[in-house]
């Protein structure tokens, strides 16, 4: 090296430049060129009349016939992480990109954009409460699974009438077992609504409990109901919620799909035996659906009896985040 | 004003007895550069990490930590195998060249590891094997060429060079996201391109010391183990563990602006860009300084803006206020205290063994700063982050009063004493 004089050194660093840069260029071009690749091509499939249930397909939020859910398949370009829908109103947590965090959309019937949420952390859950009216969210802020120890989770609610954000449930008065209750490691997630805009339902942590919760909106409190409920589900008439019970109190053996009767509060494990680690969905009072993932990763959504009578059975292939559109 | 002078042509080092910026010789700024370029590379993809890890490949972020800290330890042992092979040799810029390639290398590794966690986890190492193989023997190349009144001028210059690409590597890797459409890949190509140049400036433009070689047997073993009898060494490495001990980590400290602040978790890599902004404007002059003041004292008022640091983290202030003033002090306390520990260190350690000796302070700075972190995540755990902070701060005073009865006897800049003659 010694050899080279400084012009030739100069030289030669000048042209190594160049040429390392045309590379960099290169890769940059191709990445931008074969930009969502990985997205399926909208289809608008012929959808027979009737009720239809909302679905995703590979992250696209897609529709399919309750008759047939196996069937055609209407894919649209809207990426979701989760997706949930009521009463023409249609809920969308944007996946994470790269220079871009979460976004919560509220979309109309055709999906146009009506509202959106800035929000910071990796989507989780979403509802939207019967009426259409309150949208409510879940994300991890760190960690992102209920399996592991650590996590944090954020979870909000919208009033897309009136505007009104709720930033996080732990602003919320709590009362544990009757009593208030105030501790730093407080979590809540998966909420469902109640048909009057203002009662939910929701899953408190702390202390190594996971307590299903009763919320009140207007007085911005929560008081809790049972222990190891998980993710509630309302039914459609109010009497029962639909959960996630950790097995033998420990999320880390896995989840069982369970209902519980407000009124007395018993617990009905379902026919599910494989561990389900959704917020299930009410078809109608006696049937829930849920997505339970592969082995290679993909999820197909399930349904099952509500009272434990009969066998989970495969409803729609390659999709999950379900829910039935009664108005359609 | 170190800017201005990349372009001037250098003599060597200590000729006509110059002092001042006007001496700092060419190879300070040709390893300036080269660190400069490399860490552009180095920060764009730890930038883009976590996020790739997390959103691109569904890694859990627990699952990073562990990869992240397992291997901390065995670079620390490469570094000091290192610094013992260069002194040995007296090659000091092939084993600082082989560091800066195998960190290359790993960049184009990230590509080929796929989603396979052990796969990324032997490429990080790589990746740190890279920077703890180079980091001793470019500093000891600095001492080298620059007379001993001047390293804290050196060293700052070499700094600022250094921060300014982290401050510049982030920004970058988000133009290249940007550009290539939220695709990870190009942000690896690109930083492998930008390592590449850096060996290849290394190569061309850095000339290693052509010191007279040591009398036959090279540098026995012994001298190694002489050397951790050495007074200057035996007063600098409880100095440079006393720093490491009290750097619980830019992560917590982030963290805790955050927190405060409440801001987006986008926010989080600006932070860090803040911090280097200060650092790099800071690290030249506070080096000058240093050579006209002393050392000690510019390391004592860099901690002193450390305790600052910490107890704003939960002090009266808040809003912009609060995180320029607690970025800039932060980059002022890494400006006063990393370049000038290692300008303190060249004048203290002989010159045979001068790469190992800068090997084993920095081994122990590094290891000290793991014992810190995991210390503060207790402390923070059991008390809150608030008394932690504060406890933190305690340290740091601590750290103030041993580090002054340790090093202020030999404070003063050595005057111009025979400095080695570059033949």
């Amino acid at each position: 090296m010694t050899a080279l004089s400084h012009r030739a050194r100069l030289l030669v660093a000048a042209l190594a430049a160049v040429a390392l840069t045309g590379v960099a260029v290169v890769s940059v071009r191709m990445a931008a060129g074969a930009g969502g690749t990985d997205a399926t091509p909208p289809t608008q499939a012929n959808l027979a009349e009737g009720p239809r249930l909302q679905v995703l397909t590979n992250g696209q939020l897609s529709v399919v016939s309750a008759q047939d859910p196996g069937g055609p398949r209407t894919v649209t370009a809207v990426r979701c992480d989760r997706a949930h829908a009521a009463a023409h109103v249609v809920v969308c947590l944007r996946p994470v990109e790269a220079l871009r965090t979460t976004q919560l959309v509220v979309l109309d019937r055709d999906l146009r954009e009506q509202r959106s949420v800035d929000l910071a952390g990796i989507p989780n859950r979403a509802r939207v409460s019967p009426s259409g009216r309150l949208v409510a969210w879940t994300l991890f802020v760190d960690g992102h699974s209920y399996a592991t120890g650590g996590f944090s989770t954020q979870t909000g609610i919208l009033d897309t009438r009136s505007g009104q954000i709720v930033k996080s449930l732990e602003e919320f008065t709590v009362a544990r077992d009757g009593q208030p209750y105030r501790a730093e490691d407080v979590n809540f997630w998966g909420v469902t609504f109640a048909d009057d805009d203002n009662r939910f339902y929701a899953t408190m942590s702390t202390n190594g409990h996971r307590y299903l919760v009763e919320g009140d909106l207007a007085a911005r409190t929560v008081r809790t109901l049972a222990d190891n409920v998980e993710c509630p589900s309302l039914s459609p008439d109010g009497t029962r919620v639909a959960f996630k019970a950790a097995v033998d109190g420990d999320p880390g053996r896995g989840w069982r799909l369970s209902t519980l009767d407000l009124a007395s509060l018993r617990a009905t494990a379902l026919s599910e035996t494989r561990s389900v680690d959704d917020q299930p969905a009410w078809l109608d009072n006696t049937t829930l659906a849920y997505a339970l993932q592969r082995e290679d990763g993909t999820n197909d959504v399930w349904s099952v009896p509500a009272d434990g009578a009969a066998m989970p059975r495969l409803l729609v292939p390659g999709a999950n985040s379900p829910v039935f559109l009664s108005e359609a | 004003m170190y800017l201005a002078m990349i372009g001037r042509p250098k003599t060597g080092a200590g000729e006509g007895g110059r002092r001042g910026w006007a001496a700092l010789s060419g190879n300070v700024l040709a390893l300036g550069t080269v660190s400069l370029v490399t860490d552009i590379s180095a920060e764009m993809v730890a930038a883009v990490l976590p996020l790739y890890l997390v959103v691109g490949l569904h890694l859990s972020p627990l699952a990073y930590g562990v990869l992240d800290g397992v291997h901390t330890g065995a670079t620390a042992l490469l570094r000091l195998v290192g610094g013992y092979v260069a002194d040995r040799t007296r090659r000091r810029k092939t084993v600082a060249g082989l560091g800066y390639g195998l960190s290359a290398a790993a960049k184009l590794g990230l590509l080929a590891a796929g989603s396979s966690a052990s796969a990324i986890g032997l490429v990080i190492t790589v990746d740190r094997a890279g920077k703890g193989l180079r980091t001793a023997p470019r500093d000891a190349l600095i001492t080298l060429c620059t007379p001993p009144s001047d390293l804290g001028r050196a060293f700052g210059v070499h700094r600022a060079m250094d921060s300014m690409g982290a401050f510049a590597g982030p920004l970058v890797a988000l133009a290249v996201l940007a550009a290539a459409g939220g695709a990870f890949a190009p942000v690896f190509v690109t930083s492998f391109c930008v390592a590449a140049m850096g060996v290849l400036i290394l190569v061309l433009f850095v000339r290693d010391h052509a010191g007279a070689r040591p009398p036959q047997g090279t540098v026995p073993p012994r001298a190694v183990v002489g050397l951790l009898r050495d007074s200057g060494v035996r007063r600098l490495l409880p100095a440079a563990c006393l720093l490491g001990l009290t750097t619980v980590g830019d992560g917590f400290v982030y963290l805790l602006l955050q927190r405060r602040e409440d801001l987006a978790l986008a926010w989080f890599p600006l932070l860090a860009v803040g911090t280097s902004l200060a650092y790099l404007l800071l690290a030249a002059p506070l080096g000058a300084l240093a050579d006209r003041v002393g050392r000690v004292p510019v390391m004592l008022g860099g901690y002193g803006a450390l305790v600052v640091v910490y107890l704003l983290l939960f002090g009266p202030l808040s809003g912009w206020p609060l995180i320029v003033l607690v970025l800039g002090l932060y980059g002022a306390f890494y400006a006063a205290t990393d370049g000038v520990l290692m300008a303190l260190t060249g004048t203290l350690v002989p010159e045979g063994t001068r790469t190992t000796g800068i090997a084993i302070v920095q081994s122990g700075q590094a290891v000290a700063y793991l014992g810190s972190s995991v210390l503060f995540g207790l402390a923070w755990q059991l008390w809150g982050p608030e008394t932690a902070s504060r406890l933190a701060a305690l340290a740091v005073v601590v750290a103030i009063g041993a580090t002054a009865l340790l090093l202020i006897r030999r404070n003063h800049p050595t005057p111009a004493e025979p400095v080695e003659n570059p033949s």
